[in-house]
Order: structure tokens, then sequence, then C-alpha cells
């Protein structure tokens, strides 16, 4: 009987299982590294909006507090996305004629909403609640970045499981006063940690914040 | 003694020509196509299933509270159960040399193989998100957490791919000296190089022999403790629910002797009609079809001691709400999955007291069909009356299978028929070469 292989089969055998071998580890190296890729986190990815709306003019520039635009931020689970008559107390004076803002004109007129992109969006089965968060003191800024700096928004970070626990395993670090929690640059309260480190655990203590049933699925997951 | 070695030389390649001729040239092709083409329809029918449920959810079961673990959980732990008798026959009775396991291993490790597919793949599907499975495994992920260890969940994923790995491993390294064998006798190119390729080079030199047994031996070492530890794990999943009627300390034993006993059932079904389609009824002969028959018995004897047992703990601790539980399924809605239990595992099966039964291929293809039913039963049985009345009456509930998920399990046992009939047509079915041991060493003690 004739050989059924050649004489190179046997090399080619073990090369093609070495091969699956590395891919198999290349695609798990491959699939950590897309996770916290940019392209699946959107972090940086300005989101196409229909009126180009810049965060660094009206809040860097013009000094406009969060809450103006994003009402229910105190109150409500949502922060709020802003209603055209938010935009008209403005530019109903201001560059009434400007095209770019036409679609906010129209908008008023037809009674219709501007169709805002959402840029923070968590998935649906994560119950997020704005109220809690400003009413204790966690800064804007942790979650949405320097959003004074953004022309145009893009997501600051990565909402990942992880960058919640990152806080609600340590509430005391994330903790400020409530009433600056609109406050952009934090600079000189991160300059001197130890002026402010007791702040945080007091903070803790005062609210009530018990951090060993902070990280429980339900608190997130309901 | 020179003549008993020459018969012994001839006999043996009888035997291996017999099993090899079966992937070469199958000697029922159309019965087998008759049964593929039933097996299709149950596996299109699986695929229909599993699309209506990815699409619609988990909700087009009839599982919901207080009954949320229906059809799913008792078909993986059937499956699971039928699984584990492959191993015991195959690696066990290796271990204990006792030979005449030779003629059976083969296709009960097969049987093994896709029912524990089978089983795996019921967890993932009764998953409210199932395309988050692998959320299960312990891997560096940007959630920052491990999976929950305390949740069964999590060691269904941890036994099942356990179990499954070692049963491929197992199956597979058993096989090769087979598919060497197959292949020097195959003429046409593409089975030569189909089963050159899987045979991975096997010369059968001692060096070969040596490691394979070694290997052999090793995997099956590691294999019989599977099967204690893999279904003690699904009878604790019962006991981590403060649940009435889940708490008897008889559980695990009760369910790996329950798995062993449905599992030889399945494998005595599976003896009897590939002999009778293969022509194999010298190599499976009565006596192989008397010793399934004793061990399906000896297994079916001890379970009854699981039922006896665990209707003794409940009386021996008095406990109001177990005592209820107990009471409720003599007589309450789930009556009928309690005594269909006790009469399909125990009543037809003390006809295999006899030998003269237990040698009647379709008397014991029956009691086995009745065992496998029975078996089933039980599972349906102690996962819904424990959970349909449980401590508080306002959580009281009816459970009904819906429409999907019978059609699921019609499915799902398409899933096991096509593997398993692609097996049967394009692998060795009988271990040709340790029946020829056998034979061997027949010869020398005679």
């Amino acid at each position: 009987m004739s050989q059924i292989f050649t004489a190179s089969a046997d090399t080619r055998l073990r090369t093609v299982l070495l091969a699956i071998f590395f891919a198999l580890i290349a695609g798990g190296l491959f699939a950590g590294g897309y996770m916290d890729s940019s392209y699946a986190t959107l972090v940086g990815w300005v989101q196409n909006q229909p009126v180009p709306f810049s965060h660094e003019h009206h809040v860097g520039g013009l000094g406009i507090d969060c809450r103006y635009c994003h009402t229910t931020v105190e109150t409500s689970k949502h922060a709020g996305l802003p209603a055209t008559h938010i935009c008209m107390t403005c530019h109903s004076q201001l560059w009434t004629g400007a095209p770019m803002l036409a679609p906010v004109r129209e908008s008023l007129a037809s009674g219709k909403p501007i169709a805002w992109q959402r840029v923070a969006r968590l998935p649906d089965y994560v119950y997020f609640d704005h109220a809690i968060h400003i009413a204790r003191g966690v800064p804007c800024v942790s979650c949405h970045g320097r959003v004074d700096k953004m022309p145009l928004m893009a997501r600051a970070v990565a909402l990942q499981m992880q960058f919640c626990l990152g806080c609600h395993r340590n509430p005391a670090a994330a903790l400020h006063p409530p009433d600056q929690v609109t406050r952009m640059d934090w600079s000189d309260w991160n300059k001197h940690p130890e002026t402010h480190k007791l702040y945080g655990q007091l903070m803790v203590k005062t609210y009530g914040i018990e951090p060993a049933k902070l990280d429980d699925c339900n608190i997130c997951h309901r | 003694m020179k003549d008993a070695a020459s018969t012994t030389v001839v006999r043996s390649e009888t035997v291996s020509e017999e099993i090899t001729r079966i992937p070469l040239g199958f000697p029922n092709p159309r019965a087998w196509w008759l049964l593929f083409a039933f097996a299709l329809l149950l596996l299109a029918t699986f695929i229909i299933s599993v699309a209506v449920l990815f699409f619609y959810g988990v909700g087009v079961w009839g599982n919901n509270i207080p009954v949320n673990w229906g059809l799913a959980i008792a078909n993986y732990i059937w499956f699971l159960g039928i699984g584990h008798a492959g191993t015991l026959i195959s690696a066990m009775l290796l271990l204990v040399r006792a030979h005449w396991r030779s003629s059976l291993n083969r296709f009960a490790e097969a049987m093994t193989l896709f029912a524990v597919i089978c089983a795996g793949l019921y967890p993932i599907l009764h998953l409210g998100r199932p395309w988050y499975f692998y959320w299960m495994a312990p891997y560096p992920n940007t959630m920052d957490i491990w999976p929950q260890f305390k949740s069964p969940l999590a060691w269904d994923f941890v036994a099942v791919l356990t179990y499954l790995t070692v049963s491929a491993l197992f199956w597979y390294i058993g096989i090769v000296p087979d598919l060497a064998a197959v292949r020097d006798r195959a003429s046409k190119r593409w089975q030569q190089v189909f089963y050159g390729l899987f045979a991975l080079g096997w010369r059968g030199s001692a060096h070969h022999w040596a490691r394979w047994r070694q290997s052999y031996r090793l995997t099956a070492a590691i294999a019989v403790p599977l099967v204690v530890s893999v279904h003690s794990e699904v009878s604790l999943l019962f006991a981590a629910g403060p649940i009435p009627g889940w708490a008897s300390t008889v559980f695990p034993p009760y369910f790996v002797l329950g798995a062993a006993f449905s599992g030889f059932a399945v494998v005595a079904m599976i003896a009897v009609v590939l002999r009778h389609a293969l022509g194999l009824e010298d190599l499976v002969s009565e006596r192989h079809l008397d010793l399934l028959g004793k061990f399906l018995l000896a297994t079916g004897l001890m379970t009854a001691y699981g039922y006896f047992a665990e209707a003794f703990d409940v009386l021996y601790s008095g406990e109001k709400q177990e005592m209820d539980t107990l009471f409720d399924r003599f007589s309450g809605a789930y009556a009928w999955s309690y005594w269909g239990a006790i009469v399909g595992n125990f009543v037809p099966l003390q006809l295999l007291w006899w030998r003269r039964v237990r040698v009647q291929p379709i008397l014991l293809f029956l009691i086995a069909l009745a065992v496998a039913v029975g078996m089933w039963l039980e599972r349906y049985m102690l996962l819904v009356t424990s959970l349909y009345r449980d401590w508080l009456v306002s959580s009281w509930g009816i459970y009904h299978a819906s429409f999907w998920e019978w059609s699921l399990f019609a499915g799902m046992l398409g899933v096991f028929l096509v593997p398993f009939l692609l097996f049967v047509r394009f692998l060795p079915v009988i271990s040709s070469f340790e029946v020829v041991e056998t034979l061997f060493e027949e010869d020398r003690h005679a």
C-alpha cells in the first residue's frame, strides 16, 4: 500500500495545531484590548448632534452652570437633556439669525423637540440615579470629564462596571461638598489631599453610607 | 497451546474486520438514513425553538415565580445523569480491569460526550441574556468582579466544562488506535486522509502502546471521581436553595446513583439497537445484555434506597413544611410525576431478577425505556413539587411547561441523535483492539 501522507505531513499538522493554539491566545489578547479600546468604550468619540453645541463655549467661556440646562439632575434619575425653550432663553435675543441655530428655531416653531444624541449612556440593566450622586457631592466632572474643555461633547470615561465600582468600593474619596458639585476644576482640592482627607470619611459617616453594602448587586441591578 | 494462539490471531483479525468494516462500508444505509432524517428533523426543531427563545426571551417558557426552574433544569440534570454511565462503564470498569466492558465502552463514551453537550446547552439557554454566558467564567474583565461562586450557575459552568473536556479527551484517546485500524483498511482516498489525520500517525509501536496505556488510564482515573463530584454538585444546587424537599442529606449519593441508573438504561437501549442494526450480536453478546441488566437492577435498587432515605429523612425530622411537601408529592397536583417515577423506575425493573428477561433484547429495551422516562419524571417531580408550594401560601403557583419548552426538549434529542448517528456511521463503534485483547486474555487463561 502506498503512503497516504507525504513526509512533511506531520510537520504541517503540528504547525496547524500550533497556529490554532496561538490564534486562541491572540484572540484572547485581542478581545481584551478591544474591550478597553476607545472603539468599544466610545471614549473621546464625538456624537453627531443636530446642533453643534459647544460645552467649551457655554460652560468654560460663559460660565453657565450645568443645572441651567440639565434641569432635573438634582431631583431625578435622569439629568435631562435641555428643552428648546431653555436654548431660547438666550437665543431668542442672541444670534437670532445664525444659520447654525436654524434647527433650534425650527424646533421652537414646530414644537418638535431637538433630537439630542446621548453621549453618556448606560446599559438598560443598570439602575443609575443622578439625584443621589449629586446630593452626596459626587461632582459632574467625575463621570463626564472636563466638559468645559470640550468643543463638541464626547464620552470622558469608559462607563464600565469597574469604573462604577472604583468609587462604590471606596466612596470616601469620591465625595466633595455638594454645593460645589458642578465645579469643573478640582485641582486645588486634589493638590492638598491631606487637607481634605478627613472630609470624605466624615461625610460617609454623616450620610450613613455603608461602604460594605455599596457594591451589592442590587444597588445597581434591580 | 500453539493452536489456541493461532485461533486467537485468526479470531482477532475477524473481530477487527467486523468492526472496521462498519465505517468503511456501512451495512444498513437505508435504516441509517431514515433515522438520520428523523434526527435532522428534531435538530431543526431545536434550531427553531432556540430562535424563538432568543428572539422573544425566556418568557416563551412556562416557568416563572415560584417555579423558576422548569423543564430546562430538569432536562439538564437528566442529560448529565445519562452521560455519567458512559464514564462509569468506560473508566471505572477499565480501572478495575473488567474486560467485558470492551464491547460497550466506545459507544457508551460517545453517548456521554453528546449527552453532556445537550446538558451543557440547557443552563446557557435558560439565561435571561444567554449571549453573556461567558460571564460565568472567571476571566479578567472590565466589571472588576468575580463570578458569584455561591451561585449554582457558576458551579454548573465549571462542572460541565470540566466533565466535557475530560470525557472528550478520554473518548478520543481511546479511539485513536481504532482510527488507525480503519485507516489501514480504507481504500478510498478521502477515508484514508480523514481517518489518517485523526489517527495522529499511530503506528502501533511498543512506544505508542506504552504511552497510550499511560494516558488512557490516567484520564480514566481523572474521569471516575468527576462522575461523583459533578453529580454531587448537581444535587447540591438544590440544597443551596432554602426550599422544602431539597435539604435531605442523602441527595449527593442519591443523585449520583440515579444518574448511573438512568445512564445504564440508555446504554442498554443503545446496545440493543446497535447490535441488532449493525449485526454485532457476537460482540455485544447475551452476556453483555445480562451484565447490563444486572447493573441496571443494582443501581435501580440503590436509587430506590435514595427514595426511601429521602422520605425517612422528612418523617424523622418531623418538620412541618417538609412533611407537607412529602405528602403533597404523594397526593398533590403533581402526584402523577411521583408515582410515574416510582412505577417507571422500579416496577418493570423487578423483571430483571430473571436472567431470561435480562438476555431478551426487546424486554431489556422496554425496561430501560421505562427507567429513562421514570428518571426524567423524578427530576421533574423533585424540581416542581418543591418549588410550587414553598413556605408562604401567597407565593404558591402551578407550573405547566409551555409548547416551546417541550419543543426544545424534542429538539435537544436531535442534538443528541445527530452526532451520535454520525458517530455510528463513520467511526468504529466498538473498541476492536480491546475486544481482541480480551479474547487473547481469555484464551490464555483457558
